[in-house]
C-alpha cells in the first residue's frame, strides 16, 4: 500500500502506475480545462449572460415566521413606471410540489407552492415583483403593501411534534410514497428499523454509554449566489438558465408546476461558482419562468447573500441521542440511534438526510449483534433545510464517532484501536445497506474496496498517534491535543442516479462529448474527458466536452449523493468503449480487413501486412469520402449503479486550545482516503481539503442565531463565519492506493466524503485536552470555557 | 450623475446613482469579470485595483473612483493567465468565482511585499474568501507563483 498524492505541497501528485494496471489519462492531475478562462473572469455564470434586457424579478418576503396574508394591495407599485407585473398567489396554480432537485417521484413531502396564502418563516415569499431595472424593482417591493394575520409560529424544534400550532393546515399537500408524512403532527417524514434486539443487547452489554449530541443548521454559503434567467426562444419554448445542479430535475419539476409540456422547456447550466448541495434544489428559476410565461419577456433574479442565507436551504439541524453497548474486551455490540431533525418550514430532503444519517454512519461498524435506528423530522418556523454535502451523515458521524470515543474511554482503549477492532474491512458487508437506502429499501453489497485500515494506520503515522499523549501542555493554559473520527460516504445512490454521455468523433480526429452531468466547479468536466480519453486511449485535448443541457446534452440526474465521477464517468466510459468498437469497425472495412485485426494506438489504425490509416483521414472518410457508407460516428450510453461503494475516510486533528479564552485553533488536520482510484488525484485532494475546512468551519465558526420572533440573525458574512485562509493551521490529505471494480477504472467518490469527520475529531481532541465532551455543535470559545469551568466544579 | 472612470486603461463615461457602489456600475458597463458574492465587502470576489490598491468593489462608492484608473482582472490579463497556469497546476481552481478577485490581489501582493513569508501571504489574502478549495492548493499556488515571479525579476 502506497500513499500516491504526497506528504507536501510540492511533491507530485502524479503517478501513472497504481498496483496492477497502467494509465495514461487517468490517475493523473490534469489542469482543470477551464482553469484560464475563470480567472480571468470570462462571462461564465449565470449572471454574468443574463441579457440585458431582462425585467429584475425581486420577492416580497415575509416578516413573519408564520402568518396568513389577509390582502395584498399592489396597486401603488403597479403605478410605478417600469413595473412589469406583481404576482401573488392568486396567480400562481394551486399544484403542491416540492423545490428538492430529486428524482422522481420525489422522496420529499409535495407541501409548498410557488406563492401560498401562509407564510411559515421570516423570507417566505409572498409577491413576485418585475421590473425594467434594479431600482424600480426594489421601490416596488417596498409598494406591495401585504397585509398580514400573525399566527404563532414553532421555532423550537424539540416542541414541534403535536405542537398546537400546525404549520402545514393546507388539505392539498401530499407524500409521493410513505415517508411518514404526518402534517398535522408537524412531523414531515420519520423512519424506524431495527437488526436483532437492541433492548436485550444493549441490557446483556458488560460497558454501555449514552448521550446526546446536536449540531446547527449549517449554511453552504457557495461564493456565487443563486440566479437564474429565462426567455422565450423563437419557438416559444421556455428557455432557463440556472446555478443549478440538476437541469432535469428543475426541468420536470417547473413544467409539471407550471403545468407545460417538458418538451416546451429547456434548463441549461453555465458555469456555477459552487453548490455543496445548496443549488439542488428550484429556490429562483420558478420565477422568473412564471414572469416570462406572464409577461413574454426575459427575466433575471440573483439573490442577494443576505437572502441566500434567510431563504434558500440550510443543514438540516438534528439531535440525535447515541447509545453503545459493548464487551469489557472492546467488541462493540449494539448501536441504538434516535435523531431528531429539523426541516424547517417545508420538507425538503427531510426522509433522506434523516436516513443517511444512519444509512452512512452505521455500516462503519457491522460487526455488532443488534443495530436500532430510528428518527423524526419535524416542520418549525425557520429556514428550510435541504441537501448539504455531508447530508446527515456528518450529523450522525458527529453523534457515533463522539460517542465511539467516549466507549473507548471507558473501556480504557486507545480510540484508534477500538475503531480499527471494530470497522468494516474489505469484502465484508453490513445488513445496514439491503435495508436503508435514501427514501426506500438499500441496495446489499460487499464492499469491495476499503482500505479504511490503511487509512487510520497511516493516519496515525502522519500525526504520530500516541494513545499516552493525547494532550500535552505547551505554554500557560495553552494545551495542544488530538483527535481522530473515521468516516464513510456513498457514491450515488444505486438504482435511482442515472448519467448518459454521448461521444462523437468529428471531421479532424477530434472527439466532443456531451454529457449530462454538472460540473459545480468540482471539475467533472475535465475528469470525465480523461475518462473519455483514457477509454478511447487518445490525448485528453483532443476532447472538447459540453455538458448540463437539457436540449443538447443526454439525460443525468445531476451533480449530488456524491455521483457524478461514478454514474457519469461509468456512461462516459461504456459510450467511449462503444463508440471505440464502431471506429475500429469502420476502419476495418476500409482496409478490408476483420475489426479483430484493426488495432487502434491512439492516432492509427493498424492491421496486418502494414495496413494503416490515420484517425485523421479517417474522420474525414466517415463523413465526406465514404460515399453510402458515410456517417456520424457517435455512441450514447447510461449507467445506474448496482451498489453505492462507500469511500472512507480517517481523520486526525491536532488542536490548541486556550483553557483562560476557551478558543479552539486548528493546527493540523491529517486525512487519508479511500476514494477508489483517483481519476485526477489533485482534484480529489481539493476535494477532500475543501470539505475538511467546510466541516472545521461547522465544528468551530459557523454558529446560526436566530431572534426570539424567529428572524435569522447571522445572515450575512459578517454575522456567520466561514473559514479564512488565517484560520486553520494546515490541512494535509493523502489518498490510499484502492481499486472499486465497480467504478470507472476503480474510481469511487471523493465529493463529500472530506467533509464528515471534523466535528466529531475535533470534540475528541477537546476531550483529550480537557476531559469535558461536548455535545453541542459549534465549539465556540462560550461554549468550551463554560463546559470546562462546569467540570472544574 | 455621470463620471469618468478609467477601466483597464480606457476613459470610460459611465452614469449612475450617487449611492452605487462601483462592483454594480462595472457590472453593468458590461466588466462582469467583477463577481459579487457578499454585498458587505467581506468575501474579495468583487476586488479591483483602484489606482493600484486593492479594493473591495461592492463596498466602494463608484462616485470615489471618479477620475481614478481602475483596474479588473482583464486590466492585468497576462499575469493573471499565468497565475492560473499555477492555480490550475495545483487543483485549486474550483468553482472560480472567487478567482478574477483573488488573482487581483495576488497580484497585488505579488508587486508590494518581495519574499512574504507563508504568514505574510495568508493575512495579506485573508480577506479573499474560498468555499471551495481549504485553501492548501490555493497556498501551494499562490507560493509557486511568487517564487516564479520573482524569478524573472
Amino acid at each position: 500500500m502506497r500513499d500516491i498524492s504526497g506528504l507536501t505541497g510540492h511533491a507530485p501528485a502524479d503517478t501513472s502506475i497504481s498496483s496492477d494496471k497502467i494509465f495514461s489519462s487517468v490517475r493523473k492531475s490534469s489542469p482543470k480545462i477551464d482553469a484560464e478562462g475563470l480567472v480571468l473572469g470570462r462571462p461564465a455564470y449565470t449572471d454574468d449572460l443574463a441579457p440585458s434586457n431582462a425585467l429584475v424579478v425581486k420577492l416580497v418576503r415575509s416578516p413573519h415566521a408564520y402568518a396568513r396574508i389577509v390582502s395584498i394591495d399592489a396597486s401603488r407599485a403597479l403605478a410605478l413606471p417600469g413595473v412589469a407585473c406583481v404576482l401573488t398567489w392568486k396567480d400562481c396554480p394551486r399544484t403542491p410540489y416540492t423545490r428538492a432537485g430529486q428524482g422522481f417521484p420525489e422522496p420529499s413531502p409535495r407541501d409548498k407552492f410557488i406563492l401560498d396564502e401562509y407564510v411559515r418563516y421570516v423570507g417566505d415569499e409572498a409577491a413576485v415583483v418585475a421590473a425594467v431595472d434594479e431600482e424600480t424593482a426594489l421601490k416596488a417591493v417596498s409598494l406591495v403593501d401585504v397585509k398580514y394575520e400573525v399566527l404563532e409560529p414553532v421555532l423550537d424544534f424539540e416542541k414541534a411534534i403535536d405542537n398546537p400550532s400546525v404549520i402545514h393546515p393546507e388539505p392539498e399537500i401530499y407524500e409521493n410514497f410513505p415517508i411518514g408524512f404526518e402534517p398535522k403532527r408537524n412531523i414531515a417524514a420519520a423512519y424506524r428499523m431495527e437488526v436483532g434486539k437492541v433492548e436485550e443487547e444493549l441490557a446483556r452489554s458488560e460497558v454501555r454509554i449514552e448521550g446526546a449530541w446536536s449540531t446547527q443548521a449549517q449554511c453552504h454559503v457557495a461564493l456565487e449566489p443563486h440566479a437564474a434567467f429565462s426567455y422565450l426562444d423563437l419557438q416559444g419554448r421556455l428557455n432557463i438558465v440556472s446555478s443549478t445542479q440538476n437541469p432535469w430535475h428543475t426541468r420536470r419539476i417547473i413544467g409539471m408546476t407550471l403545468g407545460k409540456s417538458l418538451k416546451d422547456i429547456r434548463v441549461v447550466k453555465p458555469r456555477i461558482g459552487g453548490g455543496f448541495g445548496a443549488k439542488q434544489t428550484i429556490h429562483v428559476e420558478v420565477f422568473v419562468a412564471l414572469v416570462t410565461l406572464k409577461t413574454g419577456k426575459p427575466a433575471r433574479l440573483s439573490l442577494t447573500r443576505k437572502e441566500v442565507f434567510r431563504a434558500t436551504f440550510t443543514r438540516h439541524q438534528m439531535r440525535i441521542e447515541v447509545r453503545l453497548g459493548a464487551s469489557r474486551s472492546g467488541e462493540l455490540r449494539a448501536i441504538d440511534m434516535f435523531v431528531l431533525s429539523n426541516t424547517g418550514a417545508y420538507g425538503e430532503h427531510a426522509l433522506t438526510t434523516l436516513m443517511v444519517a444512519g444509512s452512512k454512519t452505521l455500516p462503519l461498524y457491522n460487526k455488532v449483534a443488534s443495530v436500532r435506528f430510528g428518527g423524526d423530522v419535524v416542520y418549525t418556523n425557520k429556514v428550510s433545510a435541504g441537501a448539504f454535502r455531508g447530508y446527515g451523515a456528518i450529523q450522525g458521524l458527529y453523534a457515533l464517532e463522539s460517542a465511539i470515543d467516549e466507549m473507548a474511554a471507558k473501556l480504557g482503549m486507545d480510540p484508534a484501536e477500538f475503531r480499527k477492532k471494530n470497522m468494516i474491512r474489505e469484502g465484508e458487508t453490513s445488513e445496514v445497506f439491503r435495508i436503508m437506502g435514501e427514501g426506500t429499501e438499500g441496495v446489499a453489497m460487499t464492499v469491495d474496496s476499503c482500505k479504511l485500515d490503511y487509512c487510520v494506520r497511516r493516519g496515525m503515522e502522519l500525526v504520530g498517534w500516541d494513545p499516552k499523549e493525547l494532550s500535552r501542555e505547551v505554554g500557560p493554559g495553552k494545551l495542544r491535543a488530538r483527535g481522530m473520527a473515521i468516516a464513510m460516504q456513498g457514491s450515488s445512490i444505486p438504482l435511482i442516479d442515472m448519467g448518459s454521455a454521448r461521444i462523437e468523433l468529428q471531421d479532424g480526429g477530434s472527439f466532443k462529448l456531451h454529457v449530462g452531468a454538472t460540473d459545480l466547479g468540482t471539475g467533472s468536466d475535465t475528469i470525465l474527458a480523461q475518462i473519455a480519453a483514457e477509454e478511447l486511449g487518445v490525448e485528453l485535448k483532443d476532447i472538447a466536452v459540453y455538458s448540463s443541457d437539457t436540449d443538447h446534452t443526454p439525460y443525468d440526474t445531476g451533480a449530488y449523493a456524491s455521483s457524478t465521477t461514478y454514474v457519469s464517468g461509468s456512461a462516459v466510459q461504456k459510450a467511449a468503449r462503444s463508440l471505440k468498437r464502431q471506429m475500429i469497425a469502420a476502419a476495418a472495412a476500409k482496409l478490408g480487413v476483420a475489426p479483430g485485426e484493426v488495432e487502434f494506438d491512439g492516432k492509427t489504425f493498424k492491421a496486418s501486412g502494414g495496413k494503416s490509416l490515420t484517425l485523421y483521414d479517417q474522420s474525414f472518410n466517415t463523413l465526406y469520402r465514404d460515399g453510402e457508407a458515410m456517417r456520424t460516428l457517435s455512441a450514447t450510453e447510461s449507467f445506474t449503479g448496482h451498489k453505492s461503494p462507500p469511500p472512507y475516510l480517517a481523520g486526525f486533528v491536532e488542536i490548541e486550545l486556550d483553557t483562560q479564552t476557551g478558543k479552539v485553533d486548528v493546527i493540523d488536520y491529517a486525512a487519508v482516503v479511500d476514494s477508489g482510484n483517483p481519476i485526477n488525484p489533485n482534484l480529489v485532494k481539493v476535494q477532500v481539503e475543501g470539505g475538511i475546512l467546510q466541516g472545521i468551519g461547522m465544528a468551530l465558526y459557523e454558529d446560526v442565531r436566530y431572534s426570539e420572533s424567529g428572524r435569522l440573525l447571522s445572515d450575512s458574512l459578517l454575522g456567520y463565519a466561514v473559514p479564512t485562509r488565517a484560520d486553520v493551521g494546515r490541512i494535509r490529505v493523502e489518498i490510499a492506493d484502492s481499486y472499486e471494480p465497480s467504478g470507472p477504472f476503480g474510481a469511487k467518490s471523493a465529493g463529500e466524503i472530506g467533509i464528515d469527520t471534523p466535528p466529531a475529531a475535533i470534540a475528541n481532541a477537546i476531550y483529550a485536552a480537557t476531559g469535558v465532551r461536548l455535545y453541542d455543535l459549534p465549539f465556540t470559545p462560550e461554549k468550551v470555557l463554560k463546559a470546562i469551568k462546569k467540570a472544574r466544579g | 450623475m455621470t463620471a469618468t472612470i478609467v477601466v483597464n486603461g480606457i476613459a470610460e463615461r459611465l452614469s449612475f446613482a450617487p449611492g452605487d457602489m462601483l462592483a454594480d456600475v462595472l457590472r453593468a458597463a458590461g466588466h462582469v469579470e467583477v463577481k459579487k458574492g457578499c454585498d458587505t465587502g467581506n468575501c474579495g470576489a468583487c476586488t479591483v485595483l483602484v489606482d493600484g490598491t486593492p479594493v473591495l468593489s461592492c463596498a466602494f462608492l463608484a462616485a470615489r473612483a471618479e477620475g481614478k484608473a481602475v483596474t479588473t482582472v482583464q486590466g492585468v490579463e497576462k499575469e493573471a493567465a499565468r497565475f492560473a497556469a499555477f492555480l490550475g497546476a495545483e487543483g485549486a481552481d474550483q468553482c472560480g468565482f472567487c478567482a478574477p478577485g483573488f488573482a487581483l490581489t495576488v497580484i497585488a501582493l505579488s508587486r508590494e511585499i518581495q519574499n512574504p513569508t507563508d504568514e505574510q501571504i495568508k493575512a495579506y489574502l485573508s480577506g479573499n474568501l474560498c468555499r471551495c478549495t481549504g485553501y492548501e492548493s490555493q497556498h501551494r499556488a499562490v507560493r509557486r507563483f511568487l517564487e516564479a515571479t520573482h524569478a524573472r525579476h
